[in-house]
C-alpha cells in the first residue's frame, strides 16, 4: 500500500527522480495558471461578464474579505502569497476526486515546502513592514526571557503546519483505500465526501494561519486578532472571552 | 522469536494503542467545542458567522491533535524504520 504519492516512481535516472508528486503537482500548477490566464484573456468592464470572471471576481474579492478579516490592513499587499497557498492547497484537495490522481499535499515533501515558504515569508513581510530592528524586537516580546520559547514557536508551528496538512490529506486517501478492501460499494463514497470537506477546511486553516502569523510579525504589540494555536503567553484571544451570564 | 517477528508485534499493538489513546482526549475536547459553541449559538444567533468559523478552525485545530497521532501509527504500519533496518539484515545474514 502507497502511504505517500513519492513511492510511485514514473522515470528514474541515477538520483534524479520523477515522481507521482511532482507530475501532479505540475498538472495541478498548470491547471490552475492555464485557466486564470485564460480567464483573465476576456476581462471585460460593465454589467455583462463572462461566467468565468465571476468565478474569478468571487474567488479574488472573498481572499481579500477573508485576509482582511483576520487582520492584515492591506490585504492587497498580501493576497498573492496567501491566496496562492490557499488556491494550490484546495485545488490539490478537490483533485482527489479525479480517478487515479493522489493529491500533491498527501506527501509530506510538498507540505513540508508550504511550511517552509509561510516560514520564510513570516520574517520577510514583518521586515518589510517594520523594519529589521523592529521585527528582532517582536521576539524579545513580551520579556527578553521569552526569546527562546519564541524561536521554538517559530519552528514548531511550521513543523504543525506541515504535518497537520500531510495528515489530514493523506489519512483521508488512506481511509478510503482501506475501507474499500472491507466494505466495498457505498461507505468509501461518503468517507470521499467527508474528505473533500476535510480538505476545503485544512485549506482554509492552512491560508488563514500563515495570514495569523503574517500579522503578528505586521504589527507588534497589538494582538494578532485571529484563530492562532501558538499563541504568545498573554495573548490567548479565546482564552479571553468572558463567560456571559 | 527472532527480531522481525518481535518488531512486526510491538508495531502492531503500539500503531493501535497510539491511534486508540491519541482520539480520546481530541474526541473529549471537540465535544465540549462543539457543545460551547452551541451555547453560543443559541445565545447570540447574529455572530453566528463569526462562532462557526472560529469553531471549525478550532475543531480542525484540535483534530490535528489526533492526526499526529494517526501519522505516526500509520509510519509505524506501513513505513516502519526498524522493520526495515531489520530485514536489510536479515536478507544480508541469509545470503
Amino acid at each position: 500500500m502507497n502511504l505517500t504519492p513519492d513511492q510511485t516512481v514514473y522515470w528514474q535516472y541515477g538520483v534524479v527522480k520523477l515522481d507521482a508528486t511532482i507530475v501532479f503537482t505540475w498538472v495541478l500548477m498548470a491547471v490552475l495558471v492555464g485557466g486564470s490566464a485564460l480567464v483573465a484573456r476576456g476581462l471585460r468592464h460593465g454589467l455583462k461578464l463572462s461566467r468565468w470572471q465571476c468565478v474569478l471576481e468571487i474567488l479574488v474579492t472573498g481572499l481579500t474579505q477573508q485576509i482582511a478579516e483576520v487582520g492584515l490592513r492591506e490585504p492587497a499587499k498580501y493576497i498573492a502569497f496567501l491566496g496562492t497557498l490557499f488556491l494550490f492547497v484546495a485545488a490539490s484537495a478537490l483533485s482527489t476526486i479525479v480517478p487515479g490522481f493522489a493529491a500533491p499535499t498527501s506527501s509530506l515533501s510538498t507540505t513540508v515546502a508550504l511550511a517552509v515558504c509561510v516560514f520564510v515569508a513570516v520574517p520577510l513581510f514583518g521586515i518589510a513592514a517594520q523594519g529589521l530592528r523592529g521585527y528582532l524586537h517582536s521576539y524579545l516580546e513580551p520579556t527578553a526571557i521569552m526569546l527562546p520559547f519564541n524561536l521554538i514557536s517559530e519552528a514548531s508551528r511550521t513543523l504543525a503546519l506541515a504535518v497537520r496538512l500531510f495528515g489530514n490529506m493523506m489519512s483521508g486517501a488512506m481511509i478510503v483505500g482501506i475501507l474499500l478492501t472491507i466494505t466495498p460499494f457505498l461507505f468509501p463514497v461518503v468517507m470521499t465526501a467527508l474528505g473533500l470537506l476535510t480538505g476545503m477546511v485544512q485549506a482554509y486553516i492552512f491560508s488563514i494561519l500563515a495570514a495569523v502569523y503574517i500579522a503578528a510579525a505586521t504589527r507588534p504589540g497589538t494582538d494578532g486578532a485571529g484563530p492562532s494555536d501558538t499563541n504568545p503567553p498573554g495573548k490567548t484571544p479565546w482564552t479571553a472571552s468572558p463567560s456571559s451570564p | 522469536m527472532d527480531s522481525i517477528t518481535l518488531i512486526a508485534v510491538t508495531s502492531i499493538v503500539v500503531a493501535g494503542v497510539t491511534t486508540g489513546f491519541g482520539t480520546m482526549g481530541p474526541a473529549l475536547a471537540e465535544g465540549r467545542a462543539v457543545a460551547t459553541a452551541l451555547t453560543a449559538l443559541a445565545q447570540q444567533p447574529d455572530a453566528s458567522a463569526t462562532i462557526t468559523r472560529t469553531l471549525f478552525v478550532g475543531l480542525a485545530m484540535i483534530e490535528s491533535t489526533a492526526i499526529y497521532c494517526f501519522v505516526v501509527s500509520m509510519i509505524l504500519l506501513f513505513a516502519n524504520p526498524f522493520w526495515n533496518a531489520a530485514a536489510v539484515a536479515v536478507h544480508a545474514a541469509a545470503k
